[in-house]
């Protein structure tokens, strides 16, 4: 079985299991929203499985390193790791729903990457030849997938308190009833970027360690570089006006949204519409 | 008069403690840091003037967009944040430490009324029995507790993670610790550049290249060489290539000479993998050809005569015996992309007789009779090329890049602290039947709950 069947498979669990959180939201059946985890989890076994595969297939092709060296690469790992922060708090925290805004993101990722991206495996050039890009890419990528969930769990928040806010209660019956309540949302967004944060920092930090053994220089203001801050200082005011000035709520939620936005354009929008030294993203 | 000025003196010093200064000057650098990712830094004037008209080029040097991240208010930002952190830690340290150093042993009405989670028991036994059937239950379920007496009333304290609450302050020190590496970096320390010939040696290395080197004045020249104190010798450069024809690795052979001892002999340096030596650094970064490459051919008479070898560079004419002007005209490391069915190097020559039109003609390494078939009198052969090439490579001195780690690790140490423990402190007053117990946690207060309860339910079984 080859990497690639694997990864459609995986593709095609996240949109059935995002369409069961959905009709768990609508309907209220709990053995649906079950059935959408188990979806979701086989999914990820199958992904885990491929990114496995793939990197044993280009040890097969004599090129072998983690697979982690493109852009078709990064987005697929990007996804394993948001269903993997999924996963951490629908274990410990059981709230299934937010699924229904979390696997979107996961999928997307899937059906870019399976459709829009070439998934040929290259060989390393010489500047990635390095045991830091395993370090850097897989810490960088843990942390924007904490932020990824933040930002749907924030997007969730804003739906559930404009639907109170307009409908005085929501009625029993809405798909917004059965979101968590808005304090858990809140709470949920500030845990993962509680989480996110600290591996933003450890990838900001392998990066520069990485930078100064390639090329003798930890930091020298390119885009990407500069975007990795720029994310961080947005997640840091987050972080001091929830803690010390009670941030909460609305603007909390915006901030963190405002922070993913940040992400992303860290991620691509830096290698598509900006030049600097990390253009291997862009391939 | 002295009122006014301790007025404005503490509103200074509030604004330095403020959290809204925090928030801005994050909120801040990160929008101004958003600029130099949009204008491209430290260009030459010309491109910036191929980019933008000539008065958006003015306004744009005047508040120095173009090196902003070294510029004045850029750097003003980063010290104005320097000051805060000082500020709100010299604020807030004394309060902490006083927690730390005076803890609260009683509780009494006033603490009591403070917590928020506070459980009455009754129990049998007396005031003496009881405190030490708490004391054993803290020391199992929590921590070890310090016990005070007062009227007959048995106070016991317990806590935990007392020193996460100076995760925060460890967190803050790494920012500056990272600022003074930074510092001692630059000022310390240089980023520079070498090209080193194969077979050659320098001992001098070059600070950020000039825009225009033809340019240069010896002066120039002179401000930014760095003799280096040793010799760093390339013996050989080599590219190394994928089947896709990608490249695969770049490798100079460097050896160190210093006081005309041979200090490193022939250590191989590619990308990722620097030499180091008396704290300056060299890292594989660029290569480029030294000189014309020379050409190997050997030509024969179709009649049969031995080959005979003849050598030339790039552009080069030379007479054959028989008058025929020789030249190479171009030539390739891979001749697929041209010649699908070849493979591996070529030459293009041209052969301009004696009389007659000149004949361009091409030559594959990889297949030396090639050229019978052409149907000359002359076959030529292919026998390979000589190319020097010099390697480039970056230099860096950076005696302040372990203070920059050391408040790295710092950094992550406080992150963990700050985020991750919190400081829980539980209060138990034994009186004769009943005991009181409150507890508090200055973080994550509903972990803690939680954690309160469970502790309260073991008890009731006990
Ligand atoms: C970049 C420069 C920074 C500045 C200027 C700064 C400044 C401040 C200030 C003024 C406070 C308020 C102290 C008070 O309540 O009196 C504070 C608190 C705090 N800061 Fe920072 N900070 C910085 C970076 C960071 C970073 C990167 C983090 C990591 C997330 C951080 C984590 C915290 C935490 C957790 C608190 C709350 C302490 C508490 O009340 O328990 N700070 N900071």
């Amino acid at each position: 079985m080859s990497s690639s069947f694997l990864f459609n498979a995986t593709t095609l669990s996240y949109l059935v299991s995002m369409l069961l959180f959905f009709l768990f939201l609508g309907s209220r059946n709990r053995t649906i929203g079950y059935a959408g985890s188990i979806i979701v989890y086989f999914g990820f076994i199958l992904q885990t499985v491929a990114i496995g595969l793939r990197w044993k297939e280009s040890y097969l092709l004599g090129i072998g390193h983690a697979p982690l060296s493109n852009l078709y690469e990064s987005v697929v790992f990007f996804s394993w790791t948001i269903i993997l922060i999924f996963a951490l708090i629908d274990f410990r925290y059981k709230f299934r729903e937010i699924g229904a805004f979390v696997v979107p993101f996961a999928l997307s990722g899937m059906a870019w990457a399976q459709l829009g991206l070439n998934s040929g495996i290259d060989p390393l050039v010489p500047a990635l030849q390095s045991n830091w890009l395993l370090y850097h890419v897989v810490t960088c990528f843990l942390g924007y997938a904490a932020f990824a969930v933040a930002c749907g769990v924030s997007i969730m928040y804003l739906i559930k308190v404009h639907h109170e806010r307009a409908l005085g209660n929501v009625s029993a019956g809405s798909v917004v009833a059965r979101f968590p309540s808005a304090i858990i949302l809140d709470d949920l967004n500030y845990k993962a970027i509680m989480v996110g944060f600290p591996l933003l920092t450890l990838g900001i930090i392998t990066g520069a360690a990485w930078a100064n053994y390639a090329w003798g220089s930890y930091w020298s203001w390119d885009p990407k570089e500069t975007w990795s801050l720029i994310v961080w200082f947005i997640y840091a005011a987050f972080l001091h006006a929830r803690i010390t000035r009670g941030w909460v709520g609305k603007r909390a939620a915006l901030l963190s949204i405002l922070g993913f936005i940040a992400t992303i354009f860290c991620y691509l929008g830096v290698n598509l519409l900006l030049s600097g030294l990390h253009s291997y993203g862009g391939g | 008069m002295t009122t006014t000025k301790d007025s404005f003196a503490s509103s200074v010093w509030s604004f330095f403690c403020s959290l809204k200064l925090t928030i801005s000057l994050l909120i801040a650098l990160a929008a101004a840091s958003i600029i130099g990712t949009v204008i491209q830094q430290n260009a030459s004037p010309e491109q910036y003037l191929k980019e933008y008209s000539a008065s958006t080029v003015r306004l744009f040097d005047a508040l120095n967009f173009f090196d902003m991240y070294h510029s004045w208010w850029f750097i003003l930002l980063l010290y104005l944040l320097t000051v805060n952190l000082v500020a709100c830690s010299v604020k807030r340290l004394p309060r902490d430490l006083k927690i730390r150093s005076v803890p609260t042993l009683t509780l009494d009405e006033g603490v009591e009324k403070s917590l928020s989670l506070v459980e009455h028991r009754k129990l049998s036994g007396n005031a003496a029995s009881l405190r030490d059937k708490m004391a054993t239950f803290l020391r199992k379920e929590f921590a070890e507790p310090l016990i005070t007496e007062d009227k007959g009333v048995y106070h016991l304290f317990a806590q935990k993670n007392l020193y996460s609450r100076f995760g925060v302050y460890l967190l803050h020190f790494s920012i500056i610790v990272i600022f003074i590496g930074a510092m001692t970096g630059s000022y310390l320390g240089y980023k520079a550049f070498v090209s080193i010939e194969e077979g050659t040696g320098v001992s001098a290395v070059y600070k950020s290249a000039a825009h225009d080197p033809d340019m240069e004045t010896p002066e120039q020249l002179a401000r930014r060489t760095i003799d280096l104190g040793f010799t760093v010798r390339c013996e050989k450069f080599t590219v190394s290539y994928y089947d896709n024809g990608s490249p695969k690795e770049f490798k100079s052979i460097l050896t160190v000479i210093d006081n005309g001892k041979t200090v490193i002999d022939k250590r191989p340096v590619i990308v990722n993998d620097p030499l180091s030596y008396k704290g300056i650094t060299f890292y594989q970064s660029s290569y480029s050809p030294a000189g014309e490459p020379l050409f190997h051919l050997t030509v024969r008479n179709r009649k049969g005569s031995a080959p005979a070898k003849l050598s030339l560079r790039q552009g080069e004419r030379v007479a054959l015996p028989n008058g025929t002007l020789l030249q190479v005209l171009g030539y390739t490391e891979e001749i697929k992309s041209i010649i699908p069915q070849a493979s591996g190097p070529a030459v293009k020559l041209a052969l301009t007789p004696k009389t007659g039109a000149q004949q361009q003609i091409i030559l594959l390494q990889n297949y030396p009779d090639f050229d019978s078939e052409r149907g000359g009198d002359l076959i030529f052969a292919y026998k390979g090329l000589d190319q020097k090439w010099r390697t480039g490579l970056q230099v860096a001195k950076d005696p302040g890049v372990w203070v920059v780690w050391v408040g790295c690790a710092l950094m992550i140490i406080g992150i963990c602290m700050a985020f991750f423990l919190s400081h829980r402190r539980v209060w138990i007053r034994v009186e004769s039947g009943r005991v009181t117990i409150g507890g508090t946690a200055n973080k994550n207060q509903a972990a803690f709950r939680i954690f309160f309860y469970r502790m309260l339910e073991k008890l009731g079984k006990e």
